[in-house]
């Protein structure tokens, strides 16, 4: 139970410092954010938001995220139970949901690419590339992570110390679904707008 | 397999009910700001505070249901009150400053940009 496990001075201790750490995240966030409201408009002659977000298609990708973030909820309370395979399973899901999502973004980057839009066009467009591009890596690395402890899991005893861990990596995915929520709404959505 | 620490159900039964809702709410404000756009309901200049506003409520909603907030050690919630004033005044004075800024990029003569300098900022 990750409540149980909180309440070890140690473990309070390191879910406080990756809090942090998601603190200063969010920094780096915001600074990207706010590059890309005030590079909203220069377009320089290219394209605008507009002409070439697909907000369906973005849809898609934030139902996607949210369910994600959700199987990984159920995926940490199941591990407070001590259930190895409910665990197992959650995690799997979460992985391939995650992998779906970079999947599509990274088709939707290649896309634009290809269609003479890329990130060197305008810095619109360099500035959409970079946040967008910044969550992205975030969320590769969080497969990464997931794909070791999914490993772990499978291979060794189920260990306090998994359950921690597995706490930690429920911070992190939510907190980029969190991310994620305003790059929707202000990229896409506000970005689209005519 | 036989669970290996003992916790109280209830307590657990309650966790499970809290991310039940937290997903379900996320969902609704997702497409409730996807719909608001889509269908243009209001004028746009509405609709930016608009679509900001549900972003908000699901940045709640995410961070009673999903991320605990408030539960757990107080320095958490400093902490991120601390980083969302950081995050304010680096997003909020960005445009500010950037949006006074664009007064050199626009192409005018001194006289133009003081008429206008004195029309839009009182200057």
């Amino acid at each position: 139970m990750t409540q149980l496990a909180e309440e070890t001075p140690t473990q309070e201790k390191k879910t406080l410092g990756f809090w942090i750490y998601l603190m200063t995240d969010c920094v780096l966030f915001a600074a990207l954010f706010a590059t890309f409201a005030v590079l909203r408009g220069s377009t320089f002659g290219g394209p605008s938001g507009h002409d070439i977000f697909d907000l369906q298609f973005v849809l898609i990708e934030t139902m996607i995220l949210l369910t994600s973030s959700f199987t990984a909820g159920l995926a940490i309370l199941g591990a407070g139970r001590g259930f190895k395979k409910q665990t197992l399973f959650w995690l799997v899901i979460t992985f391939l949901l995650g992998a779906a999502f970079l999947t599509l973004e990274l088709s939707e980057f290649s896309k634009l690419a290809a269609e003479g839009n890329g990130w060197t066009h305008s810095a619109f467009l360099s500035s959409y590339f970079t946040l967008v591009g910044t969550h992205g890596l975030h969320i590769a690395i969080g497969l990464l992570w997931l794909f070791v402890m999914i490993f772990r899991l499978w291979r060794f005893k189920f260990k306090k110390t998994d359950i921690n861990r597995l706490a930690l990596f429920g911070l992190f995915w939510h907190f980029l679904d969190v991310i994620w929520i305003f790059i929707f709404s202000i990229v896409y959505l506000i970005g689209g707008m005519a | 397999m036989k669970p290996i620490i003992r916790i109280d159900p209830r307590n657990s039964e309650s966790r499970y009910i809290s991310y039940v809702v937290g997903f379900v709410l996320s969902i609704l404000t997702t497409l409730a700001a996807y719909l608001i756009v889509v269908k243009h309901l209001w004028p746009m200049q509405t609709l930016v505070y608009i679509v900001l506003g549900v972003a908000v409520v699901q940045l709640v909603v995410q961070l009673v249901f999903f991320l605990h907030i408030g539960r757990g050690s107080k320095w958490k919630f400093i902490t991120f009150l601390f980083a969302i004033l950081v995050v304010l005044i680096i997003v909020v004075g960005s445009i500010w400053i950037m949006n006074n800024l664009n007064y050199n990029m626009i192409h005018m003569s001194p006289d133009q940009m003081q008429l206008y300098m004195h029309q839009n900022e009182g200057i």
